[in-house]
């Protein structure tokens, strides 16, 4: 009887070491398919049908094109600039607005709560934000990807809650020492409230480096597109000539490296995140836990 | 001296100056002097909160406003406040017309197979890593199932469209099968099965977090508890690690069941051409397309307003009905 039950028991281990094992091999394939599709030569890319285990013919034809595009720079530059303002504001913002809705004794602090919060369960919908946005002249701009998405208000909660787990000793003894608000916020609250500011931070962070939404309706100039938005016509709209970025006089030019060139954009654009990311994962994790434990 | 500094260390803590203490029975008189000593004592606070209100008036409280529009003949060159008044028309229109039943209909589905489908897999996923031997095996599958999850959207349908095109890996693959699916991007019955196996991909890992943590917690006497007593992995895998789970599974299911509504719509318009807008378009997406793009700002802000009012409706009868069955919910 107890071999037979340790029987069954070890073969779902093997199975599930297996199983498990596939599926972590299908979590990656993509994305190594995609790098060695992208360091293969533009012929062979274009007539190949079937699975890529190597790349076929080494060639840096691929990445030579995508670097030369001023599409996708400028979508790097763009995105980045959008990532450093949008984070900066968006972290000032939630921790000033943290700070607040954390304070025992504001008079008006239920209402504010209510005001705040209700927003997470009912809103204006796209097209009155969209006319909104618009109306604040912010049409074309930078700012319309910042400015709208300022304060997530589950990260407010968030941080709402980890200051509020703040020992009041330390509150009292600032309070003693003759300190105000802005001296107990920038000098107690978040330092010792790190931990969590780190992980709202990665939150934007991610947020902004993968946007593409709101530039597509906002904005009309090219020179402002993030990269998500370059990436989305180079691999959705399939727009020929935004995947070389140069009007080409010779089209079967074009689309010979069309199908090499959104390789390698997809490559250009996943590897920093996939670089940075077991990194910081903890802090993801982290904040995972911090966000369901209703605050 | 000692008096000063006990007055500000009362007012700042709240003792026995607690502007909560009988508000509603104070009279006009005194209910003033506490506000008026509130805003003193706590001025930098409200200083602060001023940006973030003025954030959340302009650009969440000003669309909410808005909605007005949804029962307006909207023309921007009047404005809001000059536009004509047509009651339920735009929405009426919208829900005898042509498409309402169509995307509706995909929008229900499309969740209903997630739900059916995409939520169940991050928990079943947890419970197998769970049942893992090797520490190290698990740490590492679980790094790289996160990995689909930092893939940005677009990049993720850039990869779908590569995959399911003519001459792409699936076709490649059913090939061997002898079978030919073509360009399935361009065939409405497999867009639903594409949209929700790829986003199984991407959030299963993801997803398991929440559950991998709730698992972690559970008391392992438990377990060996049970075993002395005879009980085999799978009894205690019943009996005890699902247990354990159901109530963060309620409270995810809710919350899932609350963006039913609203989600996926990005995905979508990522995915979607005209030839699959028989099971594709949902109920967001045509709200895109419909009134943002094609500027019938009236009645897209009316079946946007309809969306959000269903949506509502759907966390409110979710969240009673896990009241009634268990102790957990939202609120």
């Amino acid at each position: 009887m107890i071999e037979s039950r340790s029987f069954a028991e070890r073969l779902f281990d093997i199975i599930n070491v297996m199983l498990i094992g596939t599926l972590s091999l299908v979590f990656i394939y993509p994305l190594y398919y995609c790098l060695m599709a992208s360091f293969s030569e533009p012929a062979n890319v274009l007539s190949n049908i079937g699975l890529y285990w190597r790349p076929l013919g080494f060639s840096l034809d691929g990445y030579k094109v995508v670097f030369n595009n001023p599409n996708i720079i400028n979508g790097y530059i763009n995105t980045t600039i959008n990532l450093v303002i949008g984070t900066s504001f968006c972290m000032l913002m939630t921790t000033i607005g943290a700070y607040a809705l954390s304070r025992r004794n504001l008079y008006f602090k239920r209402i504010i709560t209510f005001f705040v919060v209700f927003t997470m369960y009912f809103g204006g919908g796209l097209i009155p934000t969209y006319l909104v946005v618009k109306g604040v002249g912010l049409y074309n701009s930078r700012w319309a990807l910042i400015l709208p998405s300022a304060i997530s208000t589950w990260n407010l909660i968030v941080l709402k809650t980890g200051f509020q787990r703040v020992p009041l000793s330390l509150n009292e003894s600032a309070v003693i020492d003759g300190a105000n608000d802005f001296t107990i916020l920038f000098r107690i609250m978040i330092p010792v409230s790190k931990a969590t500011i780190a992980v709202i931070t990665l939150f934007y962070a991610v947020s902004y480096w993968n946007s593409w939404f709101a530039a597509s309706i906002y904005l009309r100039e090219r020179k402002l597109y993030p990269l998500q938005l370059v990436l989305r016509e180079i691999l959705i709209s399939n727009t020929v000539a935004n995947t070389s970025g140069v009007i080409d006089a010779n089209m079967s030019e074009s689309s010979l490296m069309g199908e090499l060139i959104r390789y390698c954009s997809i490559i250009v654009s996943t590897v920093p995140i996939l670089c940075i990311y077991p990194f910081v994962q903890k802090y993801f994790v982290k904040g995972i836990m911090m966000g369901s434990i209703k605050g | 001296m000692n008096k000063d500094i006990e007055s500000v260390i009362n007012k700042k803590l709240l003792i026995n100056t607690s502007p909560r203490h009988g508000r509603s029975n104070m009279s006009g008189g005194r209910k003033w002097t506490v506000i008026k000593k509130d805003l003193h004592s706590n001025k930098y606070v409200y200083l602060m909160l001023v940006p973030v209100l003025i954030f959340y008036v302009v650009f969440r409280y000003v669309p909410m406003f808005g909605v007005v529009m949804a029962f307006q003949d909207y023309k921007p060159a009047l404005g809001i406040f000059k536009s004509e008044w047509v009651g339920l028309e735009n929405i009426i229109g919208f829900l005898t017309g042509p498409y309402a039943w169509r995307v509706v209909r995909n929008t229900l589905l499309i969740n209903i197979y997630q739900l059916i489908f995409a939520f169940p897999c991050p928990i079943v996923f947890a419970l197998l890593l769970n049942e893992l031997n090797s520490r190290i095996y698990k740490k590492v599958v679980q790094t790289i199932s996160y990995m689909p999850h930092f893939i940005s959207l677009v990049v993720v349908c850039g990869l779908i469209r590569i995959f399911t095109q003519t001459n792409g890996t699936i076709n490649a693959i059913a090939s061997v099968f002898r079978v030919d699916f073509g360009n399935l991007l361009s065939r409405a019955s497999y867009f639903r099965t594409i949209y929700v196996v790829s986003g199984i991909w991407q959030s299963i890992g993801w997803g398991s977090i929440i559950y991998i943590a709730t698992l972690s917690s559970v008391d392992p006497n438990l377990h060996e508890a049970a075993a002395i007593d005879g009980a085999g992995r799978f009894r205690r895998i019943w009996n005890i690690t699902l247990p354990a789970l159901i109530p963060i599974i309620t409270v995810q299911l809710i919350m899932q069941l609350g963006r039913i509504m609203s989600e996926g719509y990005e995905k979508v318009i990522l995915l979607y051409n005209p030839s699959i807008y028989e099971t594709a378009d949902i109920i967001s997406s045509y709200v895109y397309r419909y009134g943002l793009e094609g500027m019938n700002y009236s009645v897209g802000t009316a079946i946007g307003l309809f969306n959000s009012i269903i949506n509502i409706i759907i966390l409110i009868l979710a969240n009673q009905t896990a009241r009634k069955i268990s102790e957990e919910s939202l609120w």
